[in-house]
């Protein structure tokens, strides 16, 4: 019987083995040197808030898997041998296989900074970051993070849970801007400022400096600044872990290369998740894209391939969801962090800051772009239909409270939101009324 | 959180503890004497007051310090009591030759009226009793006179535990209501002298010192705000957790099955059962006192915990409200106007001695009122449950209305956590919960039956015997001892899933016949398990969650904290037409992807 060898337990490669296991009875096997059973990546921050135990973040039971005969194998793979079909593990192991998908994820990145390695220096990726995190944030007063993403304001609110007060660095003008458009980006700014987030924005880390023990003492920024610190969270980003494939033959740019099935240029040698780099193009998506749910469709996609059905990777609509500290966001369609010379937009904040709405949509077509919503629960299965459509946005907004997701009683905002667009667009108006 | 905050915190702390400290030590601080007023008033028949003084008075106006050794000695009195009415009530072995002697081997029931000849009160006994329990013996042969004589020392065993100890004696029952009523009348203590100025130093200073701890939380900014909840001592069964459980199960033992040692407790709140329904507290008075007092100083916990959540500030203060008016102040006063007492929105078989001869009786002999009550009852169980299940879901009534539901959201709420969440925990759950369901049928049919006609055996089983295993072992002990001792041990709704035959019921409309599901939001789960985790009801709620399917459980009460607490906004507590409400199991994500199960 075929042999699947699966190398990455995370989401990507867990959701291949589950979907393979659901249409064939190939012999599977999972290796991964992180932990023994799959953990969700995305609640490691609960762990350490205290909002729940290791146990409660594994989305599966630990006799799932016996029960769905997916071998697990707790190791390290140190070589891929395309030419004998076979692994070279840690533990001197060999591991012969018919069909490979490729799914280790990624690393955090370091950009060279001087004093990068010193103790108490670090990133917030796998198990082992959140350990040594534990360790080295003891009796901590004083943190600073570098890098404002969703890692990074992650981090902040981890430390804050345990009353370390923090200092964030931040190079754009305002909170993650480089992504979401800049009154979103100040939203969630101040909003990280009441929750007493000392943030720097268009500030860079130039150097860390270390006590005596080698371990971090201060940072200097740009600005020539010294903060002094006992904790560093580097969150500048992660790139594809991809090391252990170096004269493997298997291509790789920044990423594993991959057409759109998923698949090497080696013969029975896929690669789906973070460590995927596409060299075909899909619109308005890059070509590294490290998150959850790629990860998640991927692993749906491969699945379905290796069965006999051979599927492209066509991953519809972009969405995609975070929380900043209290603030809930999600976004479906395209907004651009800013807005394109044929697109026009409507923003709507509510008086009490927490809650936004921003719709794009395109000047000419009246065609439907995106939105990004915060502090309001929207219906994904409606903007995925609407975007898939090329629905208008008159369409979209007559439909609004169609879409609203927010639990019973709580206050519904479209009529101000859709009156506010008419204010702005007079023109849409006749549109809606006719 | 600010300094003055931290500081108005630890404060609250220490009022409360302060307080809880007093209350505990009431329960020894008191001295004990028996009098004869006590007796006199205590004793609602004159002929056992004056057999009960008889036999006390080696321990009448002696003081005592403690109510165990006072309790132990009450026991005794009643012992002797007993001993005394068997020396003059009971059939000797004398007589039980003589009767062999009269009959031979057949027996025969006017033997009896032979020998007791008198008309004086102990021979009427003896021969009417002889006739109660003996006269299935009339006419039968026997092989030999020894073995006529067995059975007669059977009649005579049956005599002595039953005629003599029920009619002229104390039976257990009495003697347990003699010990609560003749230890709370017998307590000098300070409490019974100044029960205002104990109020307040208890309760008083306990709900003064837990508001005094919660209300700084409004300093914080809104939100789920659960940090450290896996690392408290409290809330993650650490020592404190343990503590606290430990203590509410030694409460309810004491409670259900010791009340005579926490008469001091009662006395307590007499001038507030007076003040209420007229009369002096009872133990179910204090018990519900506790009760209404921990649903509001916890409710308002659990408002400002989700303040940002209109539906959990609803739902609480409905539960708190109906703690209030139906569980606490209507039946009181229903009392105070000589009605029965009614809690209009317990229904059975959580209120499981609704059909019980007793309370039918009461409700039939109480006019137009009472009647109203049976039918209202009856509507209850026929009516509104699939109803407003069909319609909102079991929520209405578990996480709405109900009583126990109320605590669990309320004093409960810290514990939620603690629910096991194995598909293991959910087949122990299913057997167990619908067992409970059986088992209360069963056990009513039987009380009905045992009501219209007038037999107590049922096919196999006395129908008594019966009601009263459901009452120790179910309506106390699941319900009181696990079903609240067990919060922080087990979660705090583990009677509500594995016990209360009521969820059940509700339960199986919910999963077959409703309009109530949880929806999920297409494909933004990421599978953190915030869900899951603070399912009280221990529903693996990410399972469906990750895959996109409606969760359609009967245990689901539908809180909303799946909801409330999921950071990617996935879910959704829904009532929408019934086509679809399963759902099938697919997340929003790559085109042609196949759905297979
Ligand atoms: C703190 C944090 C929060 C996040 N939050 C979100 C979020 O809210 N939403 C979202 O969409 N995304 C989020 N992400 C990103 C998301 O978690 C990733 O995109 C996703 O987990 C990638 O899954 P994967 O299966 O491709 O790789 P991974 O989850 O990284 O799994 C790869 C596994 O392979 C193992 N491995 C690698 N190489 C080898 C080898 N040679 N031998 C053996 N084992 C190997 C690794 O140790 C790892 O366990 C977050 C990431 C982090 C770090
Ligand atoms: S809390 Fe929300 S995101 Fe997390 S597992 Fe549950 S449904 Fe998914």
């Amino acid at each position: 019987m075929k042999h699947i060898v699966i190398i990455g337990n995370g989401i990507s490669g867990i959701t291949a083995a589950r979907n393979i296991r659901k249409r064939s009875d190939f012999r599977i096997t999972v290796i991964s040197s992180e932990t023994k059973h799959f953990y969700s990546r995305t609640a490691l921050m609960y762990l350490y808030m205290g909002h729940m135990k290791y146990e409660n973040i594994k989305p599966y039971e630990d006799n799932f898997w016996k029960k769905n005969k997916i071998d697990l194998v707790f190791d390290h793979v140190d070589q891929v041998d395309t030419i004998s079909k076979s692994l070279q593990l840690k533990s001197g192991n060999q591991f012969a296989f018919d069909q490979l998908i490729i799914a280790s994820g990624s690393t955090s990145n370091k950009f060279g900074w001087p004093g990068q390695n010193l103790t108490g220096v670090q990133g917030l990726y796998s198990y082992q970051d959140l350990e040594t995190m534990e360790q080295h944030t003891n009796k901590v007063k004083h943190a600073v993070i570098v890098g404002g993403g969703l890692i990074g304001v992650e981090m902040a609110e981890m430390l804050l849970s345990r009353k370390i007060e923090v200092t964030f660095l931040v190079r754009e003008k305002e909170f993650w801007n480089n992504v979401l458009p800049i009154k979103e980006a100040n939203l969630i700014s101040r909003h990280l400022r009441t929750h007493h987030v000392d943030l720097k924005l268009e500030t860079e880390l130039k150097e860390i400096t270390g006590d005596e023990h080698g371990r971090v003492n201060a940072v200097l920024t740009n600005k020539g600044e010294t903060i002094p610190c006992q904790f560093l969270g580097l969150a500048v980003g992660v790139s594809p872990n991809i090391n252990f494939l170096s004269n493997a033959g298997i291509e790789v740019k920044k990423g594993v290369l991959v057409n759109e099935f998923l698949e090497t240029n080696i013969p029975d040698i896929y690669a789906v998740g973070d460590c995927v780099e596409r060299i075909y193009d899909l619109s308005g998506r890059r070509n590294i894209e490290q998150v959850w749910y790629t990860g998640r469709m991927m692993g749906e996609v491969v699945a379905q391939t290796i069965c006999g059905d051979k599927t492209k990777y066509e991953p519809g609509p972009w969405f995609n969801s975070a929380k900043f500290f209290d603030i809930e966001y999600q976004t479906y369609g395209r907004v651009s962090n800013e807005l394109k010379p044929d697109e026009q937009d409507f923003y709507w904040e509510h008086a009490d800051e927490t809650k936004a709405m921003h719709l794009v949509w395109y000047t000419n077509s009246n065609a439907f772009k995106g939105i990004n919503v915060f502090g309001i629960r929207l219906r994904h299965e409606c903007f995925d239909r609407w975007l898939r459509e090329g629905r208008t946005i008159q369409y979209v907004l007559l439909h609004l409270s169609e879409a609203n997701f927010d639990p019973e009683f709580f206050n519904r905002y479209e009529a101000q939101i859709v009156s506010g667009v008419i204010a702005k667009y007079p023109a849409v108006k006749m549109e809606i009324n006719a | 959180m600010p300094n003055g905050m931290r500081v108005i915190k630890l404060v609250g702390l220490g009022l409360f503890v302060t307080g809880f400290v007093i209350f505990n030590t009431l329960f020894f601080n008191a001295t004990y004497v028996l009098t004869e007023s006590v007796i006199e008033d205590t004793f609602r028949d004159s002929a056992k007051a004056s057999l009960f003084l008889q036999s006390s008075s080696t321990m009448l106006n002696q003081k005592d310090g403690s109510v165990f050794s006072f309790v132990s000695d009450l026991k005794k009195i009643f012992e002797s009591a007993n001993q005394n009415q068997f020396g003059i009530y009971g059939i000797t072995q004398e007589e039980v030759l003589d009767l062999v002697a009269r009959s031979g081997k057949k027996f025969s029931i006017a033997s009896v009226d032979s020998l007791y000849v008198g008309a004086d009160e102990v021979s009427v006994f003896k021969r009417k009793s002889f006739k109660d329990y003996g006269s299935w013996l009339d006419g039968r042969e026997f092989s030999s006179p020894e073995e006529l004589q067995n059975q007669l020392l059977g009649v005579v065993e049956k005599i002595r535990t039953y005629a003599i100890i029920n009619q002229v004696g104390f039976d257990r029952y009495q003697v347990k209501d003699l010990t609560y009523s003749i230890t709370k009348a017998s307590a000098i203590s300070p409490v019974k002298a100044n029960s205002s100025l104990y109020l307040f130093l208890t309760f008083g200073f306990c709900i003064l010192g837990a508001l005094l701890y919660i209300l700084p939380k409004l300093q914080l900014p809104v939100g789920i705000k659960n940090n450290g909840i896996f690392f408290n001592v409290m809330k993650s069964t650490g020592w404190l957790g343990i503590f606290t459980g430990t203590w509410l199960i030694a409460f309810y033992f004491v409670l259900y099955f010791f009340p005579e040692y926490m008469t001091n407790w009662v006395s307590m709140v007499d001038p507030i059962s007076k003040a209420l329904n007229g009369n002096e507290a009872g133990r179910f008075f204090l018990y519900g006192f506790i009760y209404t007092i921990c649903i509001l100083v916890m409710g308002g916990r659990m408002i400002i915990h989700y303040r940002h959540s209109k539906y959990q500030i609803l739902r609480t203060t409905s539960v708190m409200f109906f703690q209030t008016a139906f569980a606490f102040l209507i039946p009181e006063v229903l009392v105070r106007l000589n009605k029965p007492y009614f809690d209009f929105k317990n229904i059975w078989p959580l209120d499981y001695s609704f059909f019980f001869d007793s309370r039918l009786k009461e409700l039939t002999s109480n006019g137009t009122l009472g009647l109203f009550m049976l039918g209202w009852g009856m509507a209850l169980i026929i009516i509104a449950v699939p109803v407003f299940v069909y319609f909102f879901g079991k929520r209405w009534y578990c996480s709405w209305v109900c009583g126990c539901g109320g605590l669990a959201e309320t004093l409960g709420d810290p514990y939620r956590q603690l629910s096991n969440k194995s598909v293991k925990a959910w087949n122990v759950e299913r057997w167990m919960i619908h067992g409970v369901l059986a088992f209360a049928i069963v056990m009513t049919a039987g009380v009905i039956y045992t009501y219209w006609s007038g037999s107590s055996w049922v096919l196999f089983f006395d129908s008594y015997q019966l009601r009263e295993v459901y009452g120790a072992f179910i309506g106390a002990g699941f319900a009181g001892v696990v079903g609240t001792g067990f919060y922080p041990l087990m979660g705090n709704r583990v009677w509500c899933r594995f016990g209360c035959p009521l969820a059940a019921y509700l339960g199986i409309i919910q999963r077959f016949k409703s309009r109530f599901r949880i929806t999920t939001n297409g494909g933004q789960c990421i599978s953190c398990g915030n869900c899951s985790t603070y399912c009280e009801m221990g529903i693996d709620v990410r399972w469906y969650a990750q895959r996109g399917q409606n969760i359609v459980r009967s245990s689901c009460v539908g809180c909303g904290v799946c909801s409330a607490v999921c950071p990617r906004g996935v879910l959704n507590l829904e009532v929408k037409e019934e086509a679809g409400r399963f759902g099938k199991p697919i997340l929003i994500g790559n085109n042609h992807i196949k759905l297979v199960e």
